[in-house]
C-alpha cells in the first residue's frame, strides 16, 4: 500500500495546432513520493500538468489512476474525485469572494447550515499548518491580500480535504510570489504531506526547491521526457546539463568590477522621505538591483520612477525615455488580441511615424530585428501573441523595452517562468546594453540576477535599508538587511 | 491594524448615508413629508425600481448588463393587465414564460460567449414589441389581488418601506451568505477557475439570468399594482435607472462585486430624487438636470470619501 | 484570388455587409429594380447620420470594457439646438453654426471626462449624468421651440451626386480617415492598447489618461456634428431627435464587428452595420409588417448577427 500508484500516463501526446507540446510522455506517480519537474519553458511542463489536472485534453495515449484505465474524457471534476489537485501558475482565487467562500468553490460539500464557520476553519487550520503566523483571517477578502499571501491561501485550499481523499498536488511555480521564508515554509510542508503517504508534483525554476525536496527528478525538453532518476544523483550542474543548457558559473568576480559612480552622472534619482531613508539613484551604464523580500516596495519604486518620466525637480529626476518590463505578464504586459510584432513595438511607435502615420515597414522590421536577437519561438511574429509559452511571452516584453528608444529600463522581476537558457541570454544582453549607456533598474528575488548588478538597494518595509555596490555584495548581507526587524544606526 | 472600519464596510455604509441624506433634507424642505402618508407616496413607486435594480444586478453579478430591462418590465407589464387578469391561467404560463426566456438567454450568451449588452438590446426591441402586439394603446386594468396587495395598509411603517426592506435582506441572504450565491458571485470574479473547480459556467449564468427574469415580473406586477394602467413603454427609463441603481448601491460592472441591500437603497435614493425636486418646485426644464445633478453629487461624497481612505 | 478570399473571411466587418446586401436583395424583390435604388440612396442617407456619431462611440468603446458614451443623444441635442438658434435661419451664419456646435461637443466631452476623472466613477454612469444635465440644457435653452435651418444648409444635407448624397460621400471619406486614424496613427494604437489591458498600456508608455481624454471629447465632437447637420437635414433641431442614436450607435459598432470588450475595433464595419439596421427596417416596412412585429424582427435580427458573427476571440 506504501508505494501505490496514484497516477500512470502511457504515451500521452498533444499538439497545439501544427505545434506539438508533448510527443509520447510515459509518467509513473506513487503514493508517498515527491517528483520534482524541470525542463525550459515550452519543454511541456505546463502542458503535461494540465492534461494531469483535467484542464485539457490529451490527443493520444492513456490515463489510469490507482491501476483503472479511465474509459472515455478525463475532466477537472473526475480529476478532483479521484483526489488530483493543481496550484496552477495564474492564480485561480476569486478576488471579489473572501477566504473561506474560496474554499467553498473548490469544495462542493461544503453548504447547509454553517457552512461558511465550516470553510473558514478548514482554510484557516491549512494556512496555520504550512504558513504559521501568516496573518491572514477567514474574512478577509482575497482581492483585498497581497500576491504573496493570494498565493499563500491558493495552495493552503489545494491542501483542504472534505469528503474526497487527496492524493496528488501539483504545485506548478509555486513560490513564484513567496518570500525565502514562506518558500521554505512551503517546501517543509511538502515533505511532511508525502511522508504521510501523499504525493506531490513540483515545478519551479528554482533548482534549489527541486533537489532539496524531491525524492525524484524528472526532466523534460521539448515535450519528452529526458531523464528521470533519484533526486541524490542529481545536483545543480548535472540537472541544468540534462535540461540541455549550458550551465553558466555566475561571476563570481566582484573584485574586478569597477563603478560608475565616479564619474557623476545620474541618469535617475528619487529622495525619499525621512531623516535617515538613503536616496535613490542610478547612474548611466549602471544597472542597478533592488533586493529584499517580495512585496516590499520594489514594485511600487519601480511605477513611482515610471510615472515620474519626464520630471526634474529637486526630489525626482528622471529621464523622458524610460521602458518598464513587467513581470507579472498577465496582468500587467500582454495585450492578448495583437500579434507578437505588435506587442514587441507599441512603445517604440511614437519614434516610428512618419509623415503622421507608423511606418508599417520599420515596425515589421523592428519586430524581426528582436524575434531574432532575442530568440522568440514563433514561426511567423504575425502570429497571436497567445501562441508563445509564458517564457516566450516574457521575451517578447524585454524585447518590447529593449527595442524602445528608451535610456532607461525598469524590470519588476522579469525572469518569473523563464528558462536558464533564456535568462543567460538575456542577462548578457542586459550587460551590453548597459555598456552601451543605458541604465537598468532591475528587481530581483533571485541571488543570481543582484550578481549581475552593479549596485543593489535593498528593501524592507517599503523602504531602502540597505545600500550595497558590487564589491561588498553577499548574500548575507542581503539577507541580513532583509531581515532586520529595525534598522541598527 | 483596525480591522473594525476598512475602507470596504465605510464604501458599503456610504449608499445608506446618502439615502438618509436625501431623506433628512426632504424633511428639512417639507416636513408633512415626514408622516405615513408622506413616506408611502415618496417611495412607493420606488419598490418597482428597486426590483428592477436587483434584476439588473443579478446580470452585473455574471460581469454581463442587461440593456432590456425596461422594455421587459414592459412587457410584463402589460400581460399584467391584459391576460393576468382576463385568463390568469394564460397569464400566469406567460410570465413563466417570459423568465424561461431569460434563462435561455443566459445559455445563449454563455455559449456563444456573446457581448450581453448587444443580446439584451436586441431582447429590448423584442420585448418592447411584444408589450405593443400585446396592449396596442395605454390602458388595461390590473387583477384585484395584485392592487390590493401593493396597496396594503400595514401599521407603523408604510408597506413599501417593509416590502423594500423584506426584498433587500431576502436578495442579501441568498446571494451574500448561501452557499450557491458564493458560486454565482465567484462566477464573477474569476469565471475561468469557477470552471476548473467543476462548476457549470451555463447553469450559474442561466440561473442568474433565470433570477434577472423573475425579478423583472415581480417589478412589472409591483408597477401595475401601483398605477392600476399599463402601456408598453411605461417603464423603459428602468434601464437606465436600473444600472444606475446598482452603481449607487455600490456595486461595480465587473467582478462579481455586488452590494444587494445597497442596490435596493441605490433604486430608493432615486426615487426620492424624484421627490426631492417636486418639494424644491425647481422648473420642470431643470427637473432632469437637477436629478443628474444629485446622482453626481452623490458619487462625488463617494469619489471624496474613498480619496481621504487612500490618504489615510 | 484565393488569399484574398481567405482574408475577407476573416474580416470582422464581413457579416455587416453580407447582411446589408441580403437585406437589399429582400427589398428589391417587393419594389422592383428602380425602387431598389431609390432605397439604397435613400439608406445612405440615413446611415450617414448613424455612422456619424458610431465612429464616435466606437472609439470610446474600443478603450475597454465599461466604456461607453450614454451623452449623445443630449450632446446631439443641444449642438443642433444651438446652432440652429444661432444661425436662426440665415445662410451667412452656417460656419458659425457649425464651429458653435464643434464647440458644444468639447464641452460636452471635457465635461463626461471630468466627472469620470475628478469623481473616479464608472463612464457609463458619468456620461449618463451628464446626459441629464445637457439635456435639461438644450431644453432650458430653447424652450423647445423648433428654429428652422438656414436654406443653404438644408439644401446641402439633401444634395445627391447620382443618387448619393454628398453629405454620405463626405462621411465615407471622413470614416477613411478615422480608419487610418485607427489603424495607422500612435492615437488609434493606443487606444487600441488601452482596450485590451490598460494597466499594460500605462506600462508600455502610453499616457493612457490624455488618450482617454482625447476619446471623449472625440465622441462628444463627432455627436455634435452629428446633431447639427441633422438637425439641418430634418428641418430644425427637436428635443428628441438623438432619443434612437443611443441604443443604435452601440448597436452598429457591434454589429459592425467591433467587441464591446474593447480592443478589437474596425471602421468599415459601421457602414455595413447602419445601412443594414436601416434596410432591415425598409425590409420590414415593405412586407408589410406592423408596428410591434416590426420591432420584434429587430430585435431578433440583431441577435441572430451576433450570434452568428459572435464567438469571436476575446
Amino acid at each position: 500500500m506504501v508505494h501505490s500508484e496514484i497516477v500512470n500516463l502511457n504515451g500521452v501526446e498533444k499538439s497545439f495546432g501544427a505545434v506539438q507540446a508533448l510527443g509520447g510522455v510515459d509518467l509513473r506517480i506513487l503514493a508517498g513520493e515527491c517528483v520534482g519537474l524541470v525542463g525550459h519553458n515550452g519543454a511541456g511542463k505546463s502542458t503535461l500538468m494540465n492534461i494531469l489536472a483535467g484542464t485539457l485534453v490529451h490527443d493520444t495515449g492513456s490515463i489510469s489512476i490507482a491501476g483503472n484505465l479511465l474509459p472515455g474524457r478525463y475532466s477537472v471534476p473526475l480529476a478532483h474525485q479521484n483526489g488530483i489537485r493543481c496550484v496552477f501558475q495564474e492564480l485561480s482565487l476569486c478576488p471579489n469572494l473572501s477566504v473561506a467562500e474560496n474554499a467553498r468553490v473548490l469544495h462542493a460539500s461544503l453548504r447547509g447550515f454553517g457552512w461558511r464557520k465550516r470553510a473558514g476553519a478548514l482554510l484557516t487550520g491549512m494556512l496555520e499548518d504550512i504558513f504559521p503566523a501568516n496573518g491572514i483571517v477567514a474574512s478577509d477578502i482575497v482581492g483585498d491580500l497581497d500576491i504573496g499571501r493570494r498565493q499563500m491561501v491558493e495552495i493552503a485550499r489545494a491542501f483542504t480535504v472534505t469528503d474526497v481523499p487527496l492524493h496528488l498536488v501539483i504545485l506548478d511555480e509555486p513560490t513564484s510570489s513567496l518570500d525565502n521564508v514562506a518558500a521554505q515554509q512551503l517546501m517543509s510542508f511538502v515533505r511532511r504531506f508525502t511522508a504521510k503517504g501523499g504525493s506531490c508534483i513540483l515545478i519551479s525554476h528554482l533548482l534549489n526547491e527541486i533537489l532539496e525536496t524531491s525524492d525524484r527528478i524528472v526532466v523534460m525538453r521539448d515535450g519528452r521526457i529526458v531523464d528521470t532518476r533519484d533526486a541524490g544523483s542529481f545536483d545543480h550542474q548535472s540537472l541544468v546539463g540534462s535540461m540541455g543548457s549550458v550551465a553558466v558559473e555566475a561571476d563570481n568576480d566582484g573584485a574586478k568590477f569597477v563603478s560608475r559612480r565616479a564619474d557623476g552622472d545620474k541618469t535617475i534619482s528619487m529622495g525619499v522621505e525621512g531623516a535617515d531613508a538613503i536616496p535613490f539613484a542610478a547612474h548611466r551604464g549602471e544597472i542597478v538591483g533592488l533586493a529584499g523580500l517580495a512585496g516590499h516596495g520594489q514594485t511600487d519604486m519601480l511605477v513611482s520612477i515610471f510615472a515620474a518620466r519626464g520630471i526634474s525637480v529637486e526630489a525626482a529626476h528622471v529621464p523622458q525615455r524610460v521602458a518598464f518590463v513587467a513581470g507579472d505578464r498577465q496582468t500587467d504586459g500582454v495585450f492578448p488580441l495583437w500579434s507578437i510584432a505588435l506587442n514587441t513595438t507599441i512603445s517604440s511607435i511614437t519614434s516610428m511615424v512618419h509623415r503622421l502615420l507608423i511606418d508599417p515597414q520599420r515596425e515589421k522590421q523592428l519586430a524581426e530585428t528582436w524575434r531574432e536577437k532575442i530568440a522568440v519561438r514563433t514561426p511567423d511574429v504575425d502570429n497571436s501573441i497567445l501562441s508563445l509559452s509564458g517564457g516566450n511571452q516574457q521575451k517578447v516584453l524585454f524585447a518590447r523595452a529593449l527595442g524602445s528608444n528608451a535610456d532607461a529600463i525598469l524590470m519588476d522581476d522579469p525572469m518569473r517562468g523563464v528558462d536558464v537558457g533564456t535568462k543567460q541570454d538575456v542577462y548578457r544582453m542586459i550587460r551590453q546594453e548597459a555598456d552601451a549607456g543605458r541604465t537598468f533598474v532591475w528587481y530581483t528575488t533571485e541571488m543570481d540576477e543582484l550578481r549581475n548588478c552593479d549596485h543593489v538597494y535593498v528593501f524592507r518595509d517599503q523602504e531602502i535599508v540597505a545600500e550595497l555596490a558590487r564589491a561588498d555584495l553577499t548574500e548575507e548581507r542581503i539577507l541580513q538587511s532583509s531581515f532586520d526587524q529595525k534598522a541598527q544606526s | 491594524m483596525n480591522r473594525l472600519i476598512t475602507p470596504r464596510m465605510l464604501r458599503s455604509a456610504l449608499p445608506a448615508l446618502s439615502f438618509t441624506f436625501l431623506l433628512a433634507a426632504i424633511f428639512y424642505i417639507q416636513p408633512r413629508a415626514m408622516s405615513y402618508f408622506g413616506l408611502n407616496l415618496m417611495l412607493n413607486l420606488g419598490v418597482p425600481i428597486a426590483l428592477a435594480t436587483l434584476a439588473q444586478m443579478m446580470v452585473i453579478t455574471v460581469n454581463d448588463l442587461d440593456l432590456g430591462i425596461g422594455a421587459f418590465v414592459g412587457v410584463v407589464a402589460c400581460i399584467g393587465v391584459t391576460w393576468l387578469k382576463e385568463t390568469p391561467l394564460l397569464g400566469v404560463a406567460a410570465l413563466l414564460g417570459c423568465i424561461a426566456i431569460y434563462a435561455a438567454l443566459g445559455a445563449l450568451i454563455h455559449l456563444r460567449n456573446l457581448p450581453s449588452i448587444v443580446v439584451t438590446l436586441g431582447m429590448s426591441f423584442v420585448w418592447l414589441g411584444f408589450a405593443v402586439l400585446i396592449l396596442p394603446t395605454p390602458g388595461g386594468s390590473v387583477p384585484d389581488w395584485l392592487r390590493a396587495f401593493m396597496t396594503l395598509k400595514t401599521p407603523y411603517l408604510p408597506f413599501a418601506v417593509i416590502l423594500s426592506i423584506l426584498i433587500a435582506l431576502l436578495v442579501h441572504w441568498g446571494l451574500m451568505r448561501t452557499a450557491y450565491g458564493t458560486i454565482a458571485r465567484g462566477a464573477g470574479g474569476n469565471p475561468r477557475s469557477m470552471e476548473q473547480a467543476g462548476w457549470s459556467g451555463l447553469r450559474i449564468k442561466m440561473t442568474m439570468y433565470a433570477m434577472a427574469g423573475f425579478f423583472g415580473v415581480l417589478a412589472g406586477l409591483a408597477l401595475i399594482g401601483l398605477t392600476t394602467s399599463a402601456d408598453a413603454n411605461i417603464a423603459l427609463r428602468y434601464t437606465l435607472l436600473s444600472i444606475a441603481g446598482v452603481i449607487l448601491g455600490g456595486g461595480e460592472f465587473v467582478g462579481g462585486r455586488i452590494s444587494p441591500i445597497g442596490a435596493v437603497i441605490g433604486a430608493l435614493t432615486l426615487t426620492l430624487a424624484g421627490s426631492f425636486l417636486t418639494f424644491l418646485r425647481i422648473s420642470p426644464d431643470w427637473q432632469i438636470g437637477a436629478q443628474g445633478a444629485i446622482l453626481i453629487l452623490v458619487l462625488a461624497l463617494r469619489a471624496l470619501i474613498n480619496q481621504a481612505e487612500r490618504k489615510k | 484570388m484565393s488569399t484574398f478570399l481567405v482574408k475577407l473571411r476573416e474580416q470582422p466587418w464581413l457579416w455587416a455587409f453580407v447582411g446589408t446586401i441580403a437585406m437589399w436583395l429582400a427589398t428589391s424583390l417587393v419594389t422592383g429594380a428602380q425602387g431598389s435604388g431609390q432605397v439604397l440612396s435613400a439608406a445612405f442617407s440615413f446611415a450617414t447620420f448613424f455612422v456619424i456619431v458610431a465612429i464616435g462611440q466606437m472609439f470610446v468603446i474600443t478603450l475597454g470594457p465599461g466604456n461607453v458614451d450614454l451623452s449623445i443623444p443630449a450632446c446631439m441635442t443641444l449642438a443642433g439646438t444651438v446652432a440652429m438658434k444661432l444661425m436662426a435661419g440665415s445662410d451667412g451664419m452656417i460656419l458659425v453654426g457649425l464651429l458653435a456646435a464643434i464647440g458644444c461637443g468639447f464641452a460636452v466631452g471635457i465635461f463626461n471626462f471630468a466627472l469620470i476623472r475628478l469623481l473616479s466613477i464608472p463612464p457609463i454612469i458619468a456620461t449618463l449624468s451628464a446626459s441629464f444635465l445637457i439635456q435639461s440644457s438644450a431644453i432650458a435653452y430653447n424652450r423647445g421651440l423648433r428654429v428652422k435651418p438656414p436654406a443653404a444648409l438644408a439644401e446641402f444635407t439633401t444634395t445627391r451626386i447620382g443618387g448619393i448624397p454628398v453629405l454620405a460621400i463626405a462621411v465615407m471619406l471622413l470614416a477613411i480617415v478615422m480608419h487610418i486614424v485607427l489603424t495607422r496613427t500612435v492615437y488609434g494604437r493606443s487606444v487600441l492598447a488601452i482596450g485590451q489591458n490598460s494597466k499594460a498600456a500605462f506600462l508600455a508608455g502610453i499616457r493612457v489618461e490624455r488618450i482617454r481624454f482625447a476619446t471623449y471629447v472625440l465622441s462628444a465632437v463627432f455627436a455634435a456634428t452629428c446633431g447639427y447637420f441633422l438637425a439641418g437635414f430634418s428641418g430644425g433641431a427637436a428635443l428628441n431627435m438623438g432619443e434612437e442614436y443611443l441604443l443604435a450607435s452601440i448597436a452598429v459598432v457591434v454589429i459592425g464587428g467591433s467587441s464591446v470588450a474593447g480592443g478589437y475595433s474596425n471602421v468599415p464595419g459601421l457602414w455595413g452595420a447602419a445601412l443594414f439596421l436601416f434596410l432591415m427596417v425598409t425590409m420590414l416596412n415593405t412586407f408589410g409588417a406592423s408596428a410591434g412585429l416590426r420591432l420584434i424582427m429587430t430585435g431578433l435580427i440583431i441577435i441572430v448577427v451576433i450570434t452568428l458573427a459572435g464567438g469571436r476571440k476575446r
